[in-house]
């Protein structure tokens, strides 16, 4: 048995806000043995990244480790100090983190950084420093180190920045690694290879990682053992295998049923006892289009370049008929944001024509798209539900204000009324519509976002990534909420997405883009249980899946 | 880099035309007769006639704008009415001190300033950062004059440890030459050390805010490092920006502090010039002030390029 190499003994975390002390971890116990990897699983507000900051020290001022002992070689991290502290940071223990390329200094070339770390622990030449640099280049394996050593953040892309932030954390070979969510925002094949890499340096290295993620399949993937986190406090710790199989506490088994898999549906996204009365809504049959109905949308060689370099979009074609949903996926860089901004008429496309409704609306300035008689028809939900909505303007004023913009409504209780009743369609409380956006929970923004685009009854509803930024259970009440409009109003959904079981349970067909051309487009789900191209097996077989059935059975 | 500094200077040729359009239209814009203005209000009808022929003011407009801008462009900046020395002699005699003058406030400016701004944003919220930022607020609220008297007063005429007013060249050593300075240097450049700090504490707040920041907190850099060399660099081009800003400012303070302390500069030249409506004199100090403001802002822009790499020229 080998000793532990980090104990954690009933953490306490508090932080101090406005409105006084919030306890962020009350009472975490947690082991790492040398050279493990555990995965610290749980949803925003969990704790589960303010115990990993806990552990390297680098909590915000705010917060405060207010009781237990974080133990790590036998010595309490948190009663370090000054000398003592920063021969531990960076060198036994480092860390890595979620947006690799914020975390990256923008002015400093790749380089210097990783010499940085390295010159702060050992004493050695600059120059010796920057061969150990290009060599750890070279571990993470990126192409080309000699002259990446000189490049800048922002002339590499997401994925080779994290691989910069796992060399600047391996530099000086530390005995523990804290991974805080390092592959959420990069897309499914980026998120393979690193992590690929990382579990590959940690048993080179003997190194012991902490994988913390919201992503159950990706910590099942590469953890032995997944300590499950929900506000605070450690709920259940197990082998992958059983806490799929058979999850104990009722929280897991809630997460486990919303993370999607290769065979859920949407109905499957909730457990038993909540899945009653969505079942009706899910087995009412779609009405099929009447035989020679023209398609809502028709695209024909739409193209699009932005000034010098090669296309972002090019030669793509589609059609879509009213109440259809419609996938795009693929990597980033892919095209698929280009393709849907144009098609909301946000940007212009080069070449190419949009019909929408029998009309063409391709030549329509995106800038004079607001006066066209279809804006009210096309609405658009938007990637960052914190991002997308105006910080200064209330729930109520979000919803409203396309409604007198587009439907010349003047206020009054017609108003009042048309708002409470898209408030009421996408499910959110009356009494959250006076709330400002920091006000409300991720979810609930979420519900603004899409009640404020559903508000005019568009014909097309065009979603970009709608629940990227969000928990998998709220992902989950989101896409059933999706679902129910479209069968309800018949909205035909254009669904933008870099999860692909997302997309599969979601949408009728898929289309799959890469470097602004269609790869394969088809019947979501015979494109996805046999992919025609090697480009969308390799997609398929990127996404971290929970493995249950036969395969879990087997291999008990 | 080159090219990249050579169009720059291409782009401020047309500003540089168009400030000179205005400089020379001063004469006309004021109400009356330029020839009028100029003799003042005593002159006799014969007076008028000989300033309206010698100036060529009987010209058409157009035409006396190209001899101006041809005679400027070959160094020539007129003669002035008051003195009847040429312009550029005047202004030469003058450049000295103020220049002096601009330079070592703003220097003391950047290192008291910058420092202070990373210490506040440093220690925020404590003592000291109230400390600096109350010291701000008291700078930005006390008009140069008042801190100008103030210091002569406590320093020069009660401590005797530095002169009350007057210039000495630099040629006559150096710490003459600084001793008058200091006091002026310190009123003058209390604005803007207020402002330079506040602006400094600002970025640097958010800078240390950045995920980036945290990184070198994990890598075990010591504070100074993260301090000056990931988050100074960062915070940098906003600080720039208003240290350019400022030096507008400067020239318009400079005006004053001269006064204030008689040192005989460009300040006291303009003044001069103002009262005695003596315009060509105007006209070269506005062109030279212009000049020096658009010479500053392509300074502020080659050092954005070298400051931050994202910013491609």
């Amino acid at each position: 048995m080998s000793e532990d190499l980090l104990r954690i003994d009933d953490l306490h975390v508090s932080f101090s806000t406005r409105r006084g002390m919030v306890e962020a971890v009350r009472g975490v116990t947690l082991k790492v043995e040398a050279g493990e990897m555990l995965g610290l699983v749980g949803e925003s507000g969990s704790g589960k990244s303010v115990t990993g900051f806990a552990t390297t020290r680098l909590l915000d001022p705010a917060g405060r480790v207010t009781g237990g002992k974080i133990l790590f070689r036998g010595q309490d991290v948190t009663k370090l100090r000054g000398d003592d502290l920063r021969q531990l940071q960076g060198a036994a223990m480092s860390m890595i983190f979620q947006n690799p390329r914020a975390a990256l200094n923008p002015i400093r070339a790749i380089g210097l950084q990783i010499a940085d770390a390295i010159l702060t622990h050992k004493r050695i030449s600059k120059d010796a420093a920057r061969a150990e640099a290009l060599e750890l280049l070279r571990a993470v394996q990126i192409r080309d180190p000699e002259t990446r050593m000189n490049a800048y953040p922002h002339e590499l892309s997401g994925g080779m920045c994290q691989r910069v932030m796992i060399a600047i954390a391996i530099s000086c070979n530390p005995a523990l690694l804290i991974a805080d969510e390092p592959t959420t925002g990069l897309d499914v094949t980026t998120q393979k290879v690193v992590m690929d890499l990382l579990a590959e340096i940690a048993a080179a290295r003997g190194m012991a990682t902490v994988l913390i993620t919201h992503d159950l399949g990706l910590a099942a993937r590469y953890c032995r053992r997944i300590a499950v986190m929900e506000r605070g406090r450690i709920v259940e710790e197990a082998s992958p295998r059983t806490l799929f199989g058979a999850p104990q506490h009722a929280y897991t088994r809630r997460l486990v049923a919303a993370s999607p898999t290769a065979t859920s549906g949407i109905a499957d996204l909730v457990t038993e006892e909540e899945r009653e009365g969505y079942a009706a809504v899910v087995s009412r049959p779609r009405q099929e289009p009447v035989h020679g109905t023209p398609p809502l949308l028709e695209v024909r060689k739409l193209a699009k370049r932005f000034d010098e370099g090669a296309a972002a979009v090019a030669d793509f074609s589609m059609t879509m008929a009213g109440g259809e949903s419609v996938g795009l996926v693929g990597e980033s860089g892919s095209g698929k944001s280009t393709t849907s901004r144009m098609i909301c008429r946000l940007i212009d496309p080069s070449e190419g024509e949009i019909v929408f409704d029998g009309q063409s609306i391709g030549h329509v300035a995106s800038r004079d798209f607001h006066r066209s008689r279809f804006r009210k028809d096309i609405q658009m939900v938007f990637q960052d539900p914190n991002e997308s909505l105006n910080p200064r303007f209330t729930a109520f004023d979000c919803i409203a204000h396309p409604l007198m913009r587009l439907d010349r409504m003047r206020g009054g209780d017609a108003l009042r009324k048309r708002v409470e009743d898209c408030a009421e369609r996408v499910g959110l409380q009356l009494d959250l519509l006076p709330r400002f956006p920091h006000q409300l929970s991720g979810g609930q923004k979420a519900r603004v976002g899409i009640a404020r685009a559903i508000a005019c009854r568009p014909r097309l509803l065009v979603l970009d990534e709608p629940t990227a930024a969000l928990d998998v259970s709220v992902q989950a009440v989101v896409l059933q909420l999706l679902d129910r409009l479209r069968r309800e109003n018949d909205i035909a959904l254009l669904f933008v997405s870099h999860d692909l079981n997302v997309v599969r349970m979601l949408c009728d067909r898929t289309i799959v883009l890469r470097n602004g051309g269609i790869v394969e487009q088809g019947e979501s789900r015979a494109l996805f249980d046999n992919p025609k191209t090697d480009y969308t097996r390799k997609l398929v077989e990127a996404i971290p899946h929970i493995e249950t059935g036969p395969v879990l059975a087997a291999a008990l | 880099m080159l090219s990249y500094i050579l169009r720059r200077i291409a782009s401020t040729l047309p500003v540089m035309a168009i400030v000179a359009l205005f400089v020379f239209s001063l004469l006309y814009i004021a109400p009356g007769d330029p020839a009028v203005v100029i003799a003042g209000d005593q002159a006799s009808p014969e007076d008028v006639e000989r300033i309206r022929q010698s100036l060529g003011l009987d010209r058409p407009f157009l035409i006396q704008f190209g001899s101006w801008v041809w005679r400027i462009l070959h160094g020539d900046l007129g003669t002035s009415i008051f003195t009847n020395l040429p312009v550029s002699t005047m202004i030469g005699q003058r450049l000295g001190p103020t220049l002096s003058l601009m330079m070592v406030t703003l220097l003391l400016t950047i290192v008291v300033a910058v420092p202070l701004g990373v210490l506040a944003a440093w220690k925020a919220g404590s003592l000291i950062d109230r400390a600096i930022m109350a010291f701000a607020v008291f700078g930005f609220s006390l008009p140069v004059f008042v801190v100008g008297y103030v210091l002569a007063y406590v320093f020069a005429l009660e401590l005797e440890w530095l002169p009350v007013q007057g210039y000495t060249p630099r040629a006559q050593g150096v710490w003459p030459w600084l001793q008058n300075l200091i006091l002026p240097a310190i009123a003058l450049g209390c604005v803007y050390i207020a402002l330079i700090a506040r602006i400094t504490r600002a970025t640097m707040l958010e800078v240390l805010q950045q995920d980036y920041i945290r990184t070198a907190r994990a890598k075990g850099l010591g504070q100074g490092g993260i301090l000056f060399v990931h988050a100074l660099k960062n915070a940098a081009v906003p600080i720039v920006t208003v240290i350019g800003i400022g030096i507008a400012l400067l020239i318009g303070g400079a005006v004053v502090t001269e006064s204030v302390f008689a040192i005989p500069g460009l300040g006291r030249l303009t003044i001069d010039a103002i009262l005695r409506r003596d315009y060509p004199v105007i006209q070269g100090i506005v062109l030279l002030f212009s000049f020096v403001y658009v010479l500053v802002n392509l300074m502020i822009d080659v050092i954005y390029t070298l400051v931050d790499p994202r910013i491609r020229y």
